[in-house]
């Protein structure tokens, strides 16, 4: 119970950091003014048009993609697995991307598109690590899913680099990911995208566990493995379009933050999952609320801020898996 | 003897394109409650593709191979994993697990999706553990485990789904003697005092000789053998199938076999049969 206390107490300080901090000085007393009515039009307009949706969103994204890196991460048998790293979220800003510049992107149909990238992604990554027979190369999917992810971040920057100037500079911040977009349409969109992936993950969190056994195993336990990866496989590719559609792409967050909680919970997804969707919402909104503080009034991309945390734990990872 | 619980019908299995050369060939088979069945024969005999048929992990290319008196390949794996306890071949878990999580594994298949185990599932898989004498060991962590432990561990995994068959695929196992043995007589003990039907495949014939009720000897896919060890082990099946000359020795009416060395072969060797 003390460890999910923990988890919580940090989800709600992040939250309320992300509703505190911003160009426009307010503070913790008028915020709560806004969010209860008693505060002026201006200061409620802030708190409850812009930081309130922002923060949710971010939390929400920044738990879906923990949640999807934890779920890979049992799928491939490789805990350095994570939608940025495997390539689906290359693939789905290329598809959005393209959905974007070709105008019919509509904040409804740009998910659709990304969708459709990050399963063309993961299907490529996957044909590219069948080496030999019907055998799963860890290593080599990794590689493959770095490459194929470079390979639609240079498509990505081609298209950019060939639409109408005023869409560029626009799409170019979407890239490295953030949520000066955010809103509550972007909000509700993403949760109508992603409620029914993550309980679908959820739902198959036991089969997951057995996953680490190995494929056999596991079936032999009663998992039907290749329904079980069919299934996850396009509820992660749905997650993370969803979560780039409306923020861009965001790396490691999927990679940090499970590898984080298996320390301390271990690695059964009945509470994994959970634990990692919540400190992947904590972990979000707190890069967020650094990507707009550190430099204000100027605003880094949070992926950039993801990356920095992001690449030194997977060094760290590298080294003690490879070992 | 008891029911039928797996029976192969004329099975064979090509893996790759069906021209090449079959991994199983028709292979004709039952096992029953209450009785050991040890499949013999060296590597790349069809052992564990014949245990894939009769598990429903592989369909017959040729032939029927049933379980429960079904096509084992068309079980849904949940139902079926309530009635097979399976102890594969390789398994390396990819992270780190402790010995009393890896064996309420084995209670997955009888747990709803969602919610912590119940009552009944904690208690069996504390029968489980004190069955298999591992449960000194169920806060261990499973990669700090000896073969023998692990296996047994795994066994008391199997034990643990509360099945009517037990099905050890130890094709490539390497124990040394004691722990070979505690997991034989483990095996043994629970296939005939809890009437499960056993199926064990193994590299050790003058094992499987002394613990099977009946043994299946595989040679290139084919099964060149099969009935009570006393019955159909011979230095003549055993060269033909392993390619080494051997001598019979016989320990209290059991064949077990002696290879025997190059300056051995041309000295007429007792009890040739």
């Amino acid at each position: 119970m003390g460890r999910w206390f923990v988890l919580g107490t940090l989800a709600t300080l992040a939250i309320a950091v992300g509703l505190i901090v911003g160009p426009a000085e307010l503070s913790l007393a008028r915020v709560w003014g806004a969010l209860t009515g008693s505060e002026n039009a201006s200061a409620a307009a802030i708190v409850l048009d812009l930081r309130l949706p922002r923060a949710l969103l971010a939390f929400l994204v920044g738990g879906s993609l923990a949640v999807t890196g934890a779920a890979l991460q049992a799928l491939v048998r490789n805990p350095l697995a994570d939608p940025y790293l495997l390539g689906l979220s290359g693939g789905a800003g290329l598809g959005a991307v393209a959905a974007i510049v070709l105008e019919f992107g509509s904040s409804w149909s740009v998910p659709i598109a990304a969708l459709a990238g990050a399963l063309l992604a993961i299907v490529l990554v996957y044909r590219l690590a069948i080496v030999s027979g019907s055998v799963l190369d860890a290593r080599i999917l990794l590689l493959a899913g770095v490459v194929v992810g470079a390979f639609a971040s240079s498509l990505m920057g081609a298209i950019i680099a060939l639409s109408p100037a005023q869409q560029v500079r626009n799409a170019f911040l979407w890239i490295l990911g953030g949520f000066d977009a955010a809103s509550w349409q972007a909000l509700t969109v993403f949760a109508v995208y992603a409620v029914i992936p993550l309980g679908v993950i959820y739902r198959y969190n036991r089969p997951l566990d057995l996953m680490a056994l190995g494929e056999e195993p596991a079936q032999f336990l009663g998992a039907d493995i290749e329904r079980l990866k069919r299934i996850l496989y396009v509820s992660a590719s749905l997650l993370t379009a969803a979560a780039v559609s409306v923020s861009g792409v965001i790396g490691f967050v999927g990679l940090v933050v499970p590898h984080a909680i298996r320390l301390v919970w271990g690695h059964l997804h009945r509470s994994l999952l959970p634990a990692a969707f919540l400190l992947g919402g904590t972990l979000l909104v707190t890069a967020d609320a650094i990507a707009r503080t550190a430099f204000a009034p100027l605003t880094l991309p949070v992926g950039v801020v993801t990356a920095l945390i992001g690449v030194p734990v997977f060094v760290v990872l590298v080294r003690k898996w490879a070992t | 003897m008891g029911d039928v619980i797996f029976e192969a019908r004329g099975a064979s299995y090509t893996y790759g394109r069906v021209d090449d050369r079959p991994a199983v060939r028709d292979v004709d088979l039952d096992v029953s409650t209450g009785e050991l069945v040890g499949v013999v024969g060296p590597n790349g005999s069809g052992k564990t593709t014949l245990l894939r048929l009769l598990l429903g992990a592989l369909a017959p290319s040729l032939g029927q191979a049933l379980a429960f008196g079904s096509p084992a390949a068309q079980w849904r794996r949940r139902e079926l994993a309530r009635l097979v306890g399976v102890v594969s071949q390789r398994e390396e878990p990819a992270f780190p697990l402790r010995v009393k999580q890896a064996v309420l594994f084995g209670r997955y298949p009888h747990m709803g999706a969602l919610g912590a185990p119940s009552k009944e599932d904690l208690a069996a898989v504390d029968r489980a553990l004190d069955r298999c004498d591992v449960k000194s060991l169920s806060e261990r962590w499973v990669a700090t485990l000896s073969g023998g432990e692990w296996q047994r561990v795994r066994i008391a995994r199997a034990l643990a789904q509360n099945p009517r068959a037990l099905v050890l695929d130890e094709g490539t196992a390497s124990l040394d003697i004691r722990h070979e043995m505690e997991v034989f007589e483990l095996v043994s003990e629970l296939v005939h005092e809890g009437h499960l039907a056993g199926l064990l495949v193994t590299h050790h014939v003058n094992l499987a000789a002394r613990f099977v009720d009946k043994i299946v000897v595989m040679d290139a896919g084919a099964a060149v053998a099969v009935g009570k060890p006393e019955q159909v082990l011979s230095p003549r099946v055993f060269e033909q199938v392993f390619g080494w000359p051997v001598a019979r020795a016989d320990w209290r009416g059991v064949p077990q076999f002696v290879p025997l060395r190059v300056g051995e072969r041309e000295a007429g060797t007792p009890n040739q049969s």
